[in-house]
C-alpha cells in the first residue's frame, strides 16, 4: 500500500500552482495514495533494455519555414481574451 | 433514427430548425451545454442559397464543447473557460464546413475530458440515452447521447483512452478512434498530447466513415499529424476472409456475462460471414490500466499548467501577488478529478520518482505496443468488448477513483499504441447496449469500417 503524506500533498499541490483547500488536501492524500498503489503493479515487469515509447507514430524533425504565422488572429483580438489588459499589454499584481 | 441521407437533398433550414427542435425537446438529458443557433441559421441559409455546397450540404451535427468553435463559449465544461470565446476553429470542424455541414451546439463532457462517465462536468451531468438512471459514459458523453437520441445524425467527440468508444457503447452508437494522427488536433483543448485523438459518432458505419475521411488528413498546424492516407474502401468484399483475434484476456469472468454474451454471438456473425475468428493472447493488457494512470496524468499536468487566469481563462478575484492569481484562479477553474490528475502527474514526473513511474511506464508501453505488433504481424483484425459492463448507475463510481477507471481498462492500450478502434453496436445485455470493439493495425482504419459495414449488411 502505497502511503503519501499530508506534507506531500500540499508540496504537490505547491509544484501545481493549485491552491487548495483544507478538504480537499484531506480527499486528495486518499485518491492519490489508491492511485499510485494500484499502478505499482508495473514493478513486476522487467523492463531492463527496454526503449520508452514517447511517441507512437514514428514522424521526427517535422521542419517548417521560419516565418511569423499570425495564424488568422490579431493581437487585439488575443488581448480580448485577457482578463485584464491595459494599453496593449495584459495585467496582473504587481509582481515584486 | 434518421441517419445522414435522411438530411441531404432538404432544406437545410428546415434541418437545422428540426435539430434545434428535438435538442431542446430532449433538454432533461443534459447532452449540449449551449446550442449555436445564430451561425447554424446563417449557414443553413447560405447552404439553402447556394452559396455553400458538398457533401454534407445542410446536415447538421454537434461537437463537444472541447473543440473550439465560433458563436458561444468554448468551456470544456470547466469554470476555467466557461466565458472563453475563440477567435479561430479546430482544423476538423473547418473541413467538416467546407463540405457544408452545419454545428448546431457544443455537447457535455467530463472536465477537459477527465472522466469516464460525463459526471465530473462543472455544468452537470448527461443521462443515457437509453436509461436515463445511468451514466451515458464519458468523457465524450454529450455527444454519444445526442446521437443516439436523434437529435443529429452525427456528433464529434475526442478520445484519450476510450472517451469515444465508452460512451459509444453505453449508448448503443458506433464510436471512431483513428490511428493517432490522423485527424488534426489543431483548435481542441489539449488533455493528454500522445493519444488524443478526433473521432466522430455516427448511427452506422457508412455515415462514420463518410465524416471519418472528411476529417482525415494532415494539417501544418499540428506537427503531429500524420501525411494523408485514409481512403475508404469503394468495395467492401474487397477485405476478403480477415483472420481475427478475439483478445482472450478481456473475455474472462471479470467481464460481465451478458456483455460476453453479446460479443460471443458477434463472433459467430463474423464466422458466418467467412472470417477465421480465434482466441489471443495479451499479458500485457492487464498493466496497460497502470501505463496510462502515469503517462495522460503526467501529460495533463504539463497540458494545463497553461490555464493560469493570465492571459485568457477564469482569473481569480481580489488576488495581491501573482502566486495567489495562479493558486486561486486554478483551484477555482479545476475539478476534483483535474486537480487529483495534475498531482499524479507532478509526483511521476518530479526528480526522484521520474525513473521509477514515467519512465518505467514509458517502457511498459513499449512491451505492450510490441505485443500488439506481433499480433498483427498474424491477425488482420483483433475484437475484444469495449467495456466490461454495460452502462453503470449515475453516482455508482463517483466515490472511488480506481473504480471509475477501471471502466477503460479494454480501451486504453489501444490508445497507447496508437492504433485505430472502433465501437459498433451488438445488441443488448438486461435492456442496455453492448458494443463490440474492432481493433486494426496503424493506419488501417479503412478495413474497419469496411468489416463493420458489411457486418451490418448481415444484420439486415
Amino acid at each position: 500500500m502505497h502511503t503519501i503524506s499530508r506534507d506531500d500533498i500540499i508540496k504537490l499541490a505547491t509544484l501545481s500552482s493549485l491552491k487548495l483547500t483544507d478538504e480537499e488536501i484531506d480527499s486528495l492524500q486518499v485518491d492519490v495514495g489508491n492511485i499510485l498503489s494500484y499502478v505499482e503493479q508495473l514493478n513486476e515487469l522487467d523492463t531492463k533494455d527496454v526503449t520508452p515509447a514517447y511517441q507512437v507514430t514514428g514522424l521526427s524533425n517535422v521542419f517548417r519555414k521560419d516565418v511569423i504565422n499570425s495564424g488568422e488572429v490579431s493581437r487585439e483580438q488575443l488581448l480580448a481574451l485577457a482578463p485584464d489588459s491595459q494599453d496593449l499589454q495584459i495585467k496582473v499584481p504587481k509582481v515584486l | 433514427m434518421p441517419s445522414i441521407s435522411y438530411y441531404q437533398g432538404r432544406s437545410a433550414l428546415q434541418n437545422v430548425q428540426e435539430a434545434l427542435q428535438a435538442a431542446k425537446k430532449y433538454d432533461k438529458y443534459h447532452a449540449l451545454l449551449h446550442l449555436t443557433e445564430k451561425r447554424a441559421l446563417e449557414r443553413a441559409a447560405q447552404v439553402d442559397n447556394g452559396a455553400i455546397s458538398g457533401r454534407l450540404a445542410g446536415v447538421p451535427f454537434v461537437v463537444k464543447d472541447n473543440y473550439l468553435a465560433l458563436d458561444g463559449a468554448t468551456t470544456a465544461a470547466s469554470r476555467m473557460l466557461e466565458d472563453f470565446e475563440t477567435p479561430l476553429q479546430a482544423t476538423v470542424i473547418e473541413r467538416l464546413e467546407q463540405e457544408g455541414a452545419i454545428c448546431i451546439g457544443k455537447t457535455n463532457l467530463d472536465s477537459f475530458a477527465h472522466g469516464s462517465s460525463t459526471e465530473n462536468s462543472a455544468f452537470g451531468l448527461t443521462k443515457n440515452a437509453i436509461d436515463p438512471t445511468k451514466v451515458a459514459g464519458g468523457s465524450s458523453g454529450g455527444s454519444a447521447v445526442a446521437v443516439a437520441l436523434g437529435i443529429v445524425p452525427f456528433a464529434l467527440g475526442t478520445d484519450t483512452g476510450g472517451s469515444i468508444r465508452q460512451p459509444a457503447s453505453f449508448n448503443g452508437v458506433v464510436g471512431v478512434k483513428p490511428t493517432y494522427g490522423m485527424s488534426s488536433r489543431f483548435g481542441v483543448v489539449a488533455m493528454a498530447s500522445s493519444t488524443d485523438v478526433m473521432g466522430c459518432f455516427a448511427l452506422n458505419g457508412k455515415d462514420a466513415e463518410l465524416v471519418t475521411e472528411i476529417m482525415a488528413g494532415n494539417d501544418p498546424k499540428d506537427m503531429t499529424s500524420l501525411p494523408d492516407y485514409f481512403k475508404p474502401l469503394e468495395d467492401v468484399s474487397s477485405i476478403g476472409s480477415l483472420k481475427i483475434g478475439m483478445i482472450g484476456d478481456f473475455m474472462t469472468e471479470d467481464t460481465d456475462s451478458g456483455v460476453r454474451e453479446r460479443v460471443t454471438e458477434y463472433v459467430d456473425s463474423l464466422k458466418m460471414a467467412g472470417h477465421s475468428v480465434s482466441t489471443v493472447k495479451l499479458p500485457m493488457a492487464k498493466y496497460s490500466l497502470a501505463m496510462y494512470y502515469i503517462i495522460v496524468p503526467a501529460e495533463i499536468a504539463s497540458n494545463l499548467a497553461r490555464y493560469d487566469g493570465v492571459r485568457y481563462g477564469s482569473r481569480a478575484k481580489d488576488t495581491t501577488t501573482l502566486d495567489e492569481l495562479y493558486g486561486l484562479s486554478r483551484d477555482r477553474g479545476f475539478v476534483a478529478e483535474s486537480k487529483r490528475r495534475i498531482l499524479i502527474g507532478n509526483y511521476v514526473l518530479s526528480s526522484g520518482y521520474f525513473d521509477a513511474y514515467y519512465q518505467k511506464a514509458q517502457q511498459a508501453r513499449q512491451l505492450l505496443i510490441d505485443e500488439f505488433d506481433a499480433l498483427f504481424a498474424e491477425f488482420d483484425v483483433l475484437l475484444s468488448p469495449v467495456v466490461p459492463t454495460t452502462a453503470f448507475g449515475i453516482g455508482e463510481n463517483t466515490d472511488d477513483p480506481v473504480k471509475m477507471y477501471l471502466s477503460d481498462a479494454m480501451t486504453v492500450g489501444v490508445s497507447l499504441a496508437g492504433l485505430p478502434a472502433l465501437s459498433v453496436p451488438a445488441g443488448n445485455a438486461n435492456g442496455m447496449p453492448v458494443g463490440v470493439q474492432l481493433i486494426g493495425q496503424r493506419k488501417s482504419d479503412a478495413v474497419l469500417f469496411a468489416l463493420a459495414k458489411s457486418m451490418e449488411a448481415t444484420d439486415d
